[in-house]
């Protein structure tokens, strides 16, 4: 999967969880919560929406991990890789 | 199933717990002696929450104390003594003098746990004024109609939260007048900034003669219907800031105490800033949200001995077992508290296992102003139950009967609404401007909390549901109305009604069911649609998670949705007494 796969997933996952963000541009080092007041919640949903759509397991101990755009796009193809 | 009550050997902690006896401090028990256990202001000139959380033990022993030690995002750490705590309130109060901020004027928060914000509160109540805080996810629509029921004078908060949420709705709050930014610098138009503000003020404030009865917290809660309901609550609620701090939480002045609530809910104003100040312990703040592993560390490097969390973050931590723990040594911990919704028994009993000590569940509302209903450090604990009322506090289990007054249900295991005696201090004084709402909470010489409750017969009370339609979600309360509100304002949506759905982890989660106005159609691209709408509107925290379509809604023959009803069919549960019912539905 190429890095371009991941990020348009990742951004579906997020649109997904918070439709209102569609047509904002996400800054990828901020965490969602301080750009989109993204909650524990929405973390759950988004992570059940990459495992969906990437078929990777996100371990809730690591949900902090995938709160931005940025670590979340790290933490996925490391794990992509690993696969 | 039920659960072996877990029972407390007393004299084995590492200290006394503050009440021992229950019966024993309960009969002893007088406010009357609870406010002689603080000092009033200086020469006899009232009672104000500033001096006795601040400038107190600013004056004594205890000024080089550590008062707040904030944990940035970062890790990086930040301790404020109390010596130093005075001086930034007073900075802070000389500040709004300087900028004619009255007496009695509301001082708006929106902000996420920064030092500023906690400077910000105590200096707003050292100035004799209103101190307000809301919630910093909430969208531009809660945060609009709050500012403007309370008639907000002053914000504090972020350039980003400004930018993004107030700024844009500024020209409709007409009687905001300053806005300070706790990172700015002034440039923003319309602003001032936090530091070069307080930086210009003096050192040295006198507090205002300040009557126990003067307003001091504002804080909003719902309703299940109309506008937001701003709780009054006025100086002389420090007496029982300050009592139950030490008798619920058993709060002695060493402690290292962790309240993870967020100021924004009254929770984190009552337990995260004003009682544990007034006992002299060292508050940890902690900017960054829940993070369990960080939580451990948190509990591990910085030694905390009391921890009030929530049923929610307890159920999260849970949810990933054991083993996590397990690298850090938590031994330091000797009291754990919780409250928000009630906590399940499996949640109390897994502090035991994860922590070597019971969560004790509390009970209280915003209206309530602080604890009221507990579990404490010495007596067994009956999972499941909120304990038994806070010395000083009369409860009861009530019905409401026809003529307008209440009975009191004595028998034992009964269902009824759970009722207080008023006259506590920090007995809410009124809803702001809304004198026949407030009225409506009593009834029979009796508070009337809205929540449904039993008594077992040894006094335990123990939570059974709401009376009413409010939504508690994740330990905060949503009102159902504010939500169908903002779904109506879509000009697909031609009528909605929002309830909890059940949810392991939130107790509640807001769903909305939606009927269409012609033309429209129901599908994923509209539910996106009314989600993003809902979450631009209201933010995260109070948007609908879910929404469903249907073709139209019940409704009663007066023309009232009937949430009960979507609930009932939501969770396949038998659909009661529909008889109101308007036909055809």
């Amino acid at each position: 999967m190429t890095e371009d796969e991941i990020r348009a997933a990742v951004l579906a996952a997020l649109t997904g969880v918070a439709p209102d963000i569609e047509d904002e541009t996400v800054d990828p080092a901020t965490p969602f919560r301080d750009q989109f007041d993204f909650d524990s919640m929405d973390l759950l949903n988004f992570a059940i929406a990459l495992h969906r759509s990437l078929g990777v397991e996100i371990p809730e101990i690591d949900y902090p991990k995938v709160a931005s755009l940025e670590g979340c796009l790290g933490y996925l193809s490391g794990k992509l890789q690993d696969a | 199933m039920q659960w072996e009550p877990i029972h407390k050997k007393n004299g084995t902690g590492p200290v006394a717990p503050n009440l021992g006896d229950y019966d024993r401090v309960r009969s002893e028990f007088s406010w009357v002696s609870a406010r002689a256990a603080l000092d009033g202001l200086p020469g006899g000139d009232g009672l104000n929450i500033a001096h006795e959380a601040v400038d107190r033990h600013a004056a004594g022993p205890r000024a080089g104390h550590t008062a707040i030690r904030w944990i940035a995002r970062s890790g990086a750490v930040r301790d404020i003594s109390y010596a130093e705590l005075r001086t930034l309130t007073s900075r802070f109060a000389n500040a709004l003098k300087g900028l004619g901020v009255a007496k009695g004027e509301r001082v708006f928060a929106l902000a996420g746990r920064v030092p500023e914000l906690y400077v910000a509160a105590l200096g707003t109540l050292k100035a004799g004024s209103v101190f307000c805080p809301l919630f910093s996810a909430f969208g531009p629509e809660p945060i609009k109609s709050r500012m403007t029921l309370g008639s907000a004078r002053v914000l504090v908060t972020t350039t980003a939260l400004y930018r993004r949420k107030v700024e844009p709705m500024r020209a409709e709050l007409p009687e905001l007048r300053h806005v300070i930014l706790i990172d700015g610098d002034g440039s923003v138009p319309g602003t001032l900034g936090f530091a070069a503000l307080t930086a210009d003020a003096g050192d040295a404030f006198a507090i205002a003669p300040t009557d126990p009865e003067d307003m001091a917290l504002l804080h909003f809660t719902s309703g299940t219907t109309g506008r937001p309901k701003g709780a009054i609550h006025v100086h002389g609620a420090i007496v029982a800031h300050h009592a139950t701090a030490r008798l619920a939480l058993d709060l002695h002045p060493e402690d290292v105490f962790w309240c993870t609530a967020d100021p924004g809910w009254v929770t984190g104003t009552s337990y995260g800033i004003i009682g544990p100040l007034s006992v002299g312990v060292t508050l940890l703040v902690d900017e960054e949200e829940f993070d369990a592993e960080r939580w451990y560390r948190t509990l591990q490097d910085q030694k905390v001995t009391v921890w009030y969390t929530a049923p929610t973050a307890i159920r999260m931590m849970m949810k990933l077992g054991i083993e996590p723990i397990r690298g850090f040594d938590t031994s330091s911990l000797r009291f754990l508290a919780s409250v928000g919704e009630p906590l399940n028994p499996e949640g109390v009993v897994w502090g035991v296992e994860a922590f070597g000590l019971p969560f004790h569940d509390n009970w209280w509302q915003t209206e309530t102003g602080g604890i009221m209903i507990a579990n404490y450090a010495a007596m067994d604990i009956r999972p499941g139950s909120m304990g038994k009322p806070l010395p000083g506090i009369e409860a009861a289990v009530v019905e409401r009967l026809d003529d307008g007054g209440v009975r009191v249900i004595d028998e034992p295991d009964r269902e009824g609404e759970l009722a207080l005696r008023p006259g506590w201090p920090s007995m809410f004084r009124g809803y702001l401007n809304e004198e026949e709402r407030y009225a409506k909470c009593f009834a029979g010489g009796w508070y009337l909390s809205g929540d449904l409750a039993r008594r077992d017969a040894d006094g335990y009370f123990w939570f059974v549901g709401r009376a009413d339609d409010v939504i508690k979600s994740a330990g905060h309360l949503i009102g159902p109305f504010e939500v169908e509100s903002a779904l109506m304002e879509h000009p697909a949506v031609a009528e909605a009604g929002v309830i909890g759905k059940p949810d392991p982890v939130a107790m509640e989660v807001v769903k909305a069911f939606v009927a269409l106005k012609p033309g429209f159609e129901a599908g994923e691209p509209l539910r996106r649609e009314l989600l993003g709408h809902c979450r631009k509107r209201l933010g995260a925290a109070v948007a609908p998670r879910e929404i469903d379509f249907l073709k139209d809604l019940p409704r009663t023959r007066s023309g009232k949705i009937m949430r009960r009803l979507l609930k009932a069919r939501e969770l396949g549960l038998p659909e009661g007494d529909t008889s109101t019912l308007e036909s055809g539905t």
